[in-house]
C-alpha cells in the first residue's frame, strides 16, 4: 500500500509525476462521462424550455419554464402511477429477496457460490423474453388462469394480465437481483458470533433477528431498495407488455412524446422532472436511513 | 404430523429459498421449453416437440442480423467500458486526490438516473449536433452506462485486497511496476473479468437506451420487442436460451479456473 500512497508530492520529479498519476488514470473515463452524460443532460435541460418554431421537429430556445407545468399537469396521473408502482414493486422485491438472501448467506454451506450465480443467471435470458414469457404464462391462453378459474379462486371475468397487479409483479420480478445481491452482501458480512451472543443472552430467534440481524443488514436494505426503485420508476417496458392503457407509467408518456408525437420539449421536461424527483427522493431516503455506503 | 411441522419450522427458510428460485426461473424454463415448439410464426400455444428451431436458429427473417449487431455493440462497448472503468477504479481505490468526492458523484449519477432519461438526453444532444442515431451513437451510449458498473465492481475487488501482499513484493525488491504487474493485477483480474461480464450482459440486454439512439439499426432486444406485437418466432427463444447456457458455462469455467489457481497457491 505504501508504494501507492502519494504523500507529500513536492520532493522530486518522480514524486511529482506520481501525484499526477491518479489524474491520468481518471481523465479518459471522466472526460467520457462529461461528454456523454453531463453534456447530454444539459442538452436535455435546454430542450425542455424550447418552443416549436412551426416546423415539426424544429425548436427555438424561449426559456418557457411553463413547459414543466404543462407537461406535469398533462401527465400527473402517470407520474403518480410511476412512483406508486415503483414503491410497491420495491416492497414486493424486498419481501421476496430478504429470506432468499438470508438463506444464501447463512444456510447454503458450500452451495453459496452456485446459488449466487443462479440469482444472476436469469439476466442472461433477455429480460424482454422473460417478460413476454410471464405475459403468456399469466395470459388468457396460459395455464395459470385456467387453473385459478377452474378452482373458482378468481371469477371468469378476472384477468391477470393487463392489470396493475401484473405490472407491479413484473417490475418486482425484473429488478429482483438488484435487491438480492446487496442484501446478500450485507448479510454475509455479519459475524455469526454476534448472533450466537444474542442467543447466549436468552434472545429467541425472532428477537435476535429484530435486534441484531436486521439492523446490521440495513446498508443492504438501503442499497437494494434504491437499485430496485430507480430503474422501476423509469421503466415502461413492463407497463407496455404486461399492462393496459390504464396502467401507463411516465416512461410510456416520455417514449410516446419522443417517437410518436415528436414533441421533444415536453418529453425533455418530463424526463427532467422524473430525474429531479428521483434524486430528491433518493437524497432524503439516504439521509433518513443514515448510510453513505453506496458507491 | 408433529415430525412434519418440526421439519418445516427447521427448514422453512430453505423451502422459501427453493420457492424463490422457482419463481426466478419459471420464465427461463418457459422460454427454453417453447424453443422446441413446433409453431409457425407466432409462438403462443404448444403445438408439439421439434428440433427444427435449434437446427436453424437464423430461420426467422432478420433475427441473426439483429443478434450480430447486439454482439458487435456488446463486445466493443464492453472492451471500452472495462478499460475506462478499471482505470478509474484504480485511481479511486489506490490514491488520495483532490476531487475525489466529485468523481464519486459523477460515477454514482449515471446509475441513479433512469434509463429513459439517459437515452432521451443522449438523443437530444445527438440531434442538436446533427448526428443521426445509429450504430456509433448506440455504442457511445452503452459505454457510458456500463462505466459506472465496471468502476463499482473493480473498486470492490481492489478494496478487498490484502495490502501486505504488495508490501511483501516490495520487500523482495520488486519495483512499483513489477509489483503492479506480478501481484496487484493478477489479484484484481477476477474483478475485472466479472465487471466485463456484467458490462456485456447489460449492453446485450439493453432495450430502452438502445431504442432511443440506434435509429434503424436493429439489435436483438429491439427485434424481440418489435416482433412481440405479431408473435415472437421460436428462434428468439433458441437464442435467448443459448445466451443463458453460454453465460452459465463461462461463469462455471471461470470459477473452476480460479479454484485451480487457488489450489496451486
Amino acid at each position: 500500500m505504501a508504494v501507492f500512497r502519494n504523500g507529500s508530492a513536492k520532493v522530486s520529479g518522480l514524486k511529482e509525476n506520481k501525484s499526477l498519476l491518479p489524474y491520468f488514470l481518471l481523465a479518459p473515463g471522466l472526460i467520457y462521462l462529461i461528454l456523454f452524460f453531463v453534456f447530454p443532460i444539459i442538452s436535455l435541460g435546454q430542450m425542455s424550455t424550447k418552443t416549436s418554431s412551426g416546423e415539426i421537429g424544429q425548436y427555438k430556445q424561449s426559456f418557457r419554464f411553463a413547459n414543466y407545468v404543462d407537461a406535469f399537469l398533462q401527465s400527473k396521473e402517470q407520474f403518480g402511477r410511476s412512483f406508486i408502482y415503483a414503491i410497491l414493486a420495491t416492497l414486493l422485491a424486498l419481501a421476496v429477496s430478504y429470506p432468499l438472501a438470508y438463506a444464501i448467506a447463512f444456510k447454503s454451506g458450500r452451495w453459496k457460490n452456485v446459488l449466487l450465480v443462479l440469482i444472476v443467471a436469469p439476466f442472461f435470458t433477455s429480460f424482454l423474453l422473460r417478460t413476454i414469457a410471464w405475459k403468456q404464462i399469466l395470459g388468457e391462453e396460459g395455464p395459470v388462469i385456467k387453473v385459478l378459474r377452474t378452482l373458482h379462486i378468481i371469477s371468469p371475468q378476472t384477468s391477470l394480465t393487463a392489470t396493475s397487479f401484473a405490472v407491479v409483479t413484473g417490475l418486482a420480478y425484473n429488478f429482483l437481483p438488484f435487491m438480492t445481491l446487496p442484501l446478500y452482501a450485507s448479510l454475509e458480512r455479519i459475524d455469526p458470533r454476534t448472533l450466537e451472543a444474542s442467543g447466549d443472552l436468552y434472545a429467541n430467534g425472532f428477537t435476535t433477528f429484530r435486534k441484531v440481524t436486521l439492523p446490521l443488514s440495513m446498508p443492504g436494505v438501503v442499497a437494494g431498495t434504491l437499485l430496485t426503485f430507480i430503474p422501476a420508476a423509469g421503466d415502461y417496458i413492463n407497463a407496455a407488455i404486461l399492462g393496459s392503457p390504464s396502467t401507463k407509467m411516465l416512461g410510456n408518456v416520455i417514449d410516446a412524446r419522443f417517437f410518436k408525437i415528436v414533441d421533444y420539449p415536453t418529453a425533455a421536461a418530463l424526463s427532467f422532472t422524473l430525474m429531479a424527483a428521483i434524486l430528491i427522493l433518493v437524497t432524503v431516503y439516504i439521509r433518513k436511513a443514515g448510510t453513505e455506503e453506496l458507491v | 404430523m408433529k415430525k412434519l411441522t418440526r421439519w418445516l419450522s427447521k427448514n422453512l427458510i430453505r423451502v422459501y429459498a427453493f420457492l424463490g428460485f422457482t419463481y426466478l426461473f419459471i420464465p427461463v424454463f418457459y422460454t427454453f421449453a417453447f424453443s422446441f415448439n413446433n409453431a409457425g410464426r407466432s409462438n403462443l400455444v404448444w403445438k408439439g416437440f421439434t428440433l427444427k428451431n435449434w437446427k436453424n436458429p437464423c430461420g426467422a427473417p432478420d433475427i441473426c442480423m439483429a443478434l450480430g449487431n447486439s454482439l458487435k455493440i456488446g463486445l466493443i462497448s464492453t472492451i471500452l467500458a472495462t478499460v475506462l472503468g478499471t482505470l478509474i477504479a484504480f485511481a479511486l481505490g489506490r490514491y488520495k486526490f483532490v476531487g475525489r468526492s466529485t468523481t464519486n458523484l459523477l460515477i454514482f449519477l449515471p446509475m441513479a438516473t433512469p434509463e429513459i432519461v439517459l437515452g432521451a438526453s443522449l438523443l437530444t444532444m445527438f440531434l442538436n449536433l446533427g448526428i443521426n442515431p445509429g450504430l456509433v451513437p448506440t455504442i457511445i451510449a452503452h459505454v457510458m452506462f456500463c462505466i459506472s458498473f465496471v468502476v463499482v465492481t473493480v473498486k470492490a475487488r481492489i478494496a478487498s485486497l490484502d495490502p501486505r501482499l504488495e508490501q511483501a513484493a516490495m520487500d523482495l525488491y520488486a519495483n512499483e511496476w513489477q509489483t503492479f504487474r506480478r501481484v496487484t493485477l493478477p489479484l484484481v483480474a477476477p474483478g475485472i473479468a466479472a465487471a466485463a461480464l456484467l458490462a456485456f450482459s447489460l449492453s446485450f440486454d439493453d432495450f430502452i437506451i438502445t431504442n432511443f439512439n440506434s435509429g434503424t439499426v436493429t439489435t436483438f432486444p429491439k427485434f424481440v420487442y418489435t416482433a412481440a406485437a405479431r408473435g415472437i418466432p421460436a428462434q428468439a427463444n433458441v437464442i435467448g436460451s443459448s445466451m443463458f447456457f453460454i453465460a452459465l458455462i463461462v461463469v462455471v469455467v471461470g470459477q473452476v479456473l480460479s479454484n485451480k489457481r487457488k489450489a496451486k497457491i
